[in-house]
């Protein structure tokens, strides 16, 4: 686990993305596109509340029971002919998948679309052992090129507009003469991976969900390098979340509604492959599925936080979140950026961390984000829920300076004042008299010293000259 | 048990410490009370995934049984297809006379280099889909292995009209005992292979199949 302080705070690294109006143009323009599509996919579905309810209560029942559903997967996946690997963190997992590489003796691999496998940096693993992973997803190899990192949980390259990615192109691809229409820059791409699809040895893939009774394992996608990569290779490696179970096949009736319209905002997705193990004469004749901790065990012990395994990674939440659309993806320095990522990070990775602890604040709290969640994470409550969190473990850890740390004193003396109105009222008597000197046109806009922090992102409404209560009094004498 | 097994086996156990142990995963409330069975007719369940087929930009065709033989070899020539893959247990009778067809069976499967320098496939399916326009391949007889569908450039599939069903749930339980009883790969094709990586537009083409045609026949 990453214990070292030296994740920049959100606070920080908004401010410096802020200022790049290109960016902020692409988010913008395709956070509103794709918030608009996806409105009307879930408008024409007449049962979807029933939906979002029942994938809501079949992933709590997968979360009460993840020990039994983890060794049912492993039953089944090792009954249809596959192997099951368990990885206590990514150091572990990254380990099972070099040696195994190793032994296929190949220095290239080709790779799916998965953000676990970002999680865990496992191309950084294999290329320090001389193997060579190359991303397919056509946004992962814009981000691979760009020597980038992914901003945007299904579009990793939403920070790139056309132009953009048709120099990159042309630079890294050695298109001389390629256009910005999105056709082309689709076939350039296809060019370039169609030689490593037919020749690959292994594929490397995330897994969208497996499935407890069969041992089945799901890859969502569009492009059709998914199919690819769990098709033509050898031997197949999926690194799965262990929050990622199902019980039943039945069940993907529920999450193969929801996922699509929430995240591409189409009715399907062009392709969904389900595998069960190996198939004579048909794919892979060597599956490994690689089950994967790396944290998610300490968010499922605390009670409320535990409803953020239920993510299914539609990234709708990232898509209307007020914030992310003015920041982008990387202001969040995770894997895992908007909403979902707020309250996701922190708990995978822990609080220790200043830069990880300021992902809860990351949020106007407006619940947009839950509103869309197809699975129901009510992601306000679980950001509420850190930020008490955060306070709680600064009280233990900070010693005698978090005692004398003047946010401290000022919501101790903020207590005192509430609780009594003689302390309340003189109080405000007290700040009528003080905040003169500060206020401009019927505002405060901005507070000396260390109350500076107040004013540095909204202006404050002046304490008025009488209060209701001052009034009344008046008004009976 | 590996150390790795047991180790997180048991922090899980720990995780979960407020569960009962006298609870069982089927205790934990789930309402299945979402749409599992259409109401359409059949006639309009089949209207309707030719409509949504359409919108993803493949094309359709409705054809009778007696004709499709003859819808085959025009959209074969209109394709300008010669080199056709054909999977194992397709009924050889449809395929046109002038084609190259390259067959691939168990025994004697066709090389990726062979399926990437054809030009298309043809196949049946076990399924369809009306409510998202999806059309479900089960490996069966007719439909082949998963890389006949995928390396192709092109995809002609045949559909028949009693194949579809409206909604998502039924879809699911008709591959059911496919994937439970005999373990056999799925996949779910709807419209070709596209992407909207690219400021969020989507572009038909990439990967798999640029272009599918699906040939609805009515019986």
């Amino acid at each position: 686990m990453n214990k070292s302080k030296h994740t920049p705070t959100f606070e920080a690294s908004a401010k410096a993305y802020l200022s790049n109006t290109q960016l902020r143009k692409n988010i913008g323009h395709a956070t509103h596109t794709i918030r608009e599509k996806r409105k009307d996919a879930v408008d024409e579905m007449p049962d979807w509340e029933k939906l979002r309810e029942a994938g809501s209560q079949i992933k709590t029942r997968v979360m009460r029971h993840l020990d039994r559903y983890l060794l049912q997967l492993e039953e089944s996946v090792k009954k249809a002919g596959g192997h099951v690997h368990w990885a206590r963190d990514a150091k572990e997992a990254n380990q099972i998948i070099v040696d195994l590489v190793k032994q296929k003796q190949v220095e290239e691999v080709v790779k799916v679309k998965s953000i676990t496998t970002d999680e865990i940096k496992l191309n950084k693993a294999l290329a320090k052992e001389g193997i060579q992973a190359l991303e397919t997803d056509l946004a992962e190899l814009i981000v691979q090129l760009a020597e980038d990192e992914p901003s945007h949980i299904l579009v990793p390259a939403i920070h790139k507009n056309r132009a953009e990615i048709r120099e990159l192109f042309r630079k890294k691809l050695n298109q001389k003469e390629l256009s910005d229409r999105p056709e082309d820059l689709a076939e350039a791409a296809r060019l370039y991976l169609r030689k490593k699809f037919l020749n690959a040895k292994v594929g490397i893939s995330g897994a969208n969900f497996g499935v407890a009774e069969t041992g089945t394992v799901a890859v969502v996608e569009s492009e059709g390098n998914g199919r690819m990569c769990t098709t033509l290779p050898d031997t197949l490696i999926t690194v799965m979340g262990i929050e990622k179970i199902i019980p039943t096949w039945q069940d993907f009736e529920v999450f193969m509604q929801l996922l699509p319209r929430s995240s591409t905002a189409e009715r399907m997705n062009p392709y969904n492959s389900f595998w069960t193990g190996v198939t004579d004469g048909d794919g892979p004749q060597e599956f490994h599925l690689v089950l994967l901790d790396n944290g998610r065990t300490n968010v499922l012990k605390d009670e409320v936080g535990r409803q953020t395994l239920h993510c299914i990674r539609c990234s709708a939440c990232l898509n209307v979140c007020p914030v992310y659309e003015r920041t982008g993806g990387h202001a969040y320095n995770s894997v895992y950026p908007g909403p979902i990522g707020a309250i996701l990070t922190p708990q995978l990775k822990g609080i220790e961390d200043d830069g990880v602890a300021s992902l809860p604040y990351a949020s106007s709290l407006c619940g947009a984000c839950y509103e869309v969640c197809p699975v129901k994470i009510n992601i306000p409550e679980v950001l509420v829920h850190l930020r008490g969190k955060i306070v709680d473990e600064k009280k233990r850890n900070g010693g005698i300076k978090q005692k004398t740390d003047l946010e401290h004193i000022g919501m101790k003396m903020m207590a005192r004042a509430f609780q009594s109105r003689s302390r309340y009222e003189r109080g405000q008597k007290l700040a009528r008299t003080g905040q003169k000197l500060f206020t401009k046109d019927g505002t405060i806009s901005k507070l000396p010293g260390q109350l500076s922090g107040w004013t540095a992102m909204r202006d404050l409404k002046p304490i008025p000259d009488q209060t209701f209560r001052e009034w009344w009094r008046k008004r009976d004498e | 048990m590996s150390d790795s097994k047991s180790e997180m086996l048991s922090t899980i156990r720990k995780a979960l410490s407020e569960v009962p142990d006298s609870e069982s995963p089927g205790d934990v409330e789930l309402k299945r009370d979402y749409l599992q069975k259409g109401k359409l007719s059949q006639s309009e369940i089949v209207e309707l995934f030719a409509e949504r087929v359409g919108e993803y930009k493949a094309t359709v065709q409705r054809v009778k049984e007696s004709n499709l033989k003859k819808v085959i070899a025009e959209s074969c020539k209109r394709e300008n297809v010669t080199k056709l893959v054909i999977p194992e247990g397709f009924d050889k009778e449809l395929l046109p006379v002038d084609i190259d067809p390259l067959f691939d069976n168990l025994g004697s499967p066709l090389t990726h280099l062979v399926l990437d320098q054809s030009d298309g496939v043809i196949t049946t399916c076990a399924h369809a889909v009306a409510q998202t326009g999806t059309i479900i391949l089960d490996a069966g007889e007719g439909q082949g292995r998963r890389a006949l569908t995928l390396v192709p450039d092109y995809h002609l599939c045949i559909v028949r009209e009693d194949q579809i069903v409206e909604l998502i749930p039924e879809g699911f339980s008709a591959v059911e005992s496919s994937v439970t009883k005999e373990g056999r790969p799925i996949t779910f094709i709807s419209g070709p292979s596209a992407t909207s990586d690219i400021e969020l537009s989507r572009v038909e083409g990439v990967h798999g199949p640029r272009r599918l045609e699906v040939l609805i026949v009515k019986d």
